[in-house]
């Protein structure tokens, strides 16, 4: 954007289509309404959209020790580094859930501490790690819970844009998937009441609102009543982490996509015999965390995301 | 079918174990382990008498809880933590991983007295 961007362009440029392979991130941009992914990496696409930009990270795990990442801060670090990099700055940054890995507050710190380097503002919602402290997600309510309900659910506006950040790994069923639960559906019900159905919608939470693999609890179980009060809206867009890889589905109106994560891959649906970590040679460990982008264009039908990889 | 049949062979390997470990320390229950491996608990279902301690240890990269409501429920399980919980009132005990609820397993626990038999 600025001169002193521009001058240091092409190192940066550099690190950013390293970016879009890695998987550290999705940056995002609206313009006219609809939302569109751009790599970070983007740098032309960035500046070409007037419209504004936020950034998706997700399942940071920091404390996760094990050898399918043994230095997940290290990740994270080269995550944020690659968002400090770009000439166009995002709005703010959302993080969808799985900031730390066994919900310890020294976890919630290091996060925090590597987090803060982006200076973006950063909207929260959490993962089920981050709420197995021994009062159930008090922790992460006290740190990133304010102004928010219930178990930590919000909405915010941003340059035309509604987002919602929804809670879906709170007192899960047994046999069962993510779970909202009635006083958030109410809740969402309440809060949409009345928008103007071509005001664009992001909804972010951390397990997917769609079924993308039940086996492995892939999906939220009342997703389907949210989405039914969302249906009326010509632009609405699905943000999730949870899987630890790139999803993406459109249906109708409805945009959803899955995040990389910041700290250790998990294998596809059903190509394991679970969804745990995925140890993958050191070489390629890049390329499968990183970051989202999303830009919101004008004249677009709908979202394209570009993820963009720690290393291509 | 299968599934049942599956059930049947863990029951009786469980039952084969206790009874070797009961003869071992007649003066308590017998002890029984529940490996949590590749989300699943293994063996899915286990038949106790009652007085038996299930001991649940995590084998996984990942943590998982033990969670019965209103019955028992386990801190967060880090690898290889382990989880024990002593069975003294006979019923069926169904449990799941409160993280990764589609993970379920069930204990049954059969009174103490009478046949000495391991279950079938």
């Amino acid at each position: 954007m600025s001169t002193d961007d521009h001058e240091k362009g092409p190192s940066r440029r550099k690190v950013l289509e390293c970016m879009t392979w890695a998987g550290t991130g999705v940056l995002w941009t609206v313009a006219g309404g609809v939302p569109t992914s751009l790599g970070i990496i983007d740098e032309a696409l960035a500046q070409q959209s007037k419209g504004f930009t936020f950034l998706q990270i997700s399942d940071s795990h920091m404390g996760f020790d094990k050898p399918a990442n043994p230095n997940t801060k290290g990740t994270l670090e080269e995550a944020i580094g690659r968002v400090k990099a770009l000439t166009v700055k995002p709005s703010f940054m959302i993080h969808t859930g799985d900031i730390s890995h066994l919900s310890k507050p020294a976890e919630f710190d290091d996060a925090d501490r590597i987090i803060s380097e982006a200076r973006l503002d950063v909207h929260y919602v959490p993962g089920e790690h981050d709420i197995i402290d021994e009062d159930q997600g008090k922790l992460y309510r006290d740190r990133y819970g304010r102004g928010t309900k219930g178990a930590g659910w919000y909405s915010f506006d941003a340059d035309g844009v509604h987002f919602i950040g929804l809670v879906n790994v709170v007192d899960l069923k047994a046999g069962g998937l993510g779970n909202l639960g009635n006083e958030q559906l109410e809740w969402l019900e309440d809060d949409l009441k009345g928008r103007a159905a071509s005001q664009p919608i992001v909804v972010f939470a951390h397990i997917p609102l769609w079924t993308v693999y039940p086996d492995w609890g892939w999906g939220t179980q009342d997703s389907e009543r949210a989405l039914g009060y969302l249906k009326r809206f010509g632009s609405v867009t699905v943000l999730n982490g949870h899987i630890h890889q790139v999803m993406q589905k459109v249906e109708g109106n409805v945009t959803f996509h899955t995040a990389r994560s910041t700290a250790f891959p998990q294998p596809t649906p059903g190509s394991a015999p679970s969804p745990g970590p995925m140890k993958v040679p050191e070489d390629k460990l890049r390329t499968m965390l990183g970051i989202a982008s999303v830009t919101f264009k004008q004249n677009e039908q709908r979202l394209a995301i570009i993820d963009t990889p720690l290393q291509g | 079918m299968t599934k049942k049949m599956k059930s049947l062979t863990n029951s009786v390997i469980a039952g084969v174990a206790t009874f070797f470990l009961f003869a071992a320390t007649p003066a308590r229950a017998e002890d029984v382990a529940v490996k949590i491996d590749n989300f699943t608990f293994g063996p899915q279902e286990v038949k106790v008498k009652s007085g038996t301690t299930v001991t649940w240890t995590n084998q996984d990269d990942i943590p998982h809880t033990v969670v019965s409501p209103n019955n028992f429920r386990s801190k967060p399980l880090d690898s290889e933590d382990k989880f024990s919980f002593t069975f003294t009132t006979p019923g069926t005990y169904k449990y799941f991983c409160s993280l990764h609820p589609h993970m379920t397993g069930t204990i049954v626990v059969e009174a103490a007295t009478g046949s000495i038999t391991p279950q079938q």
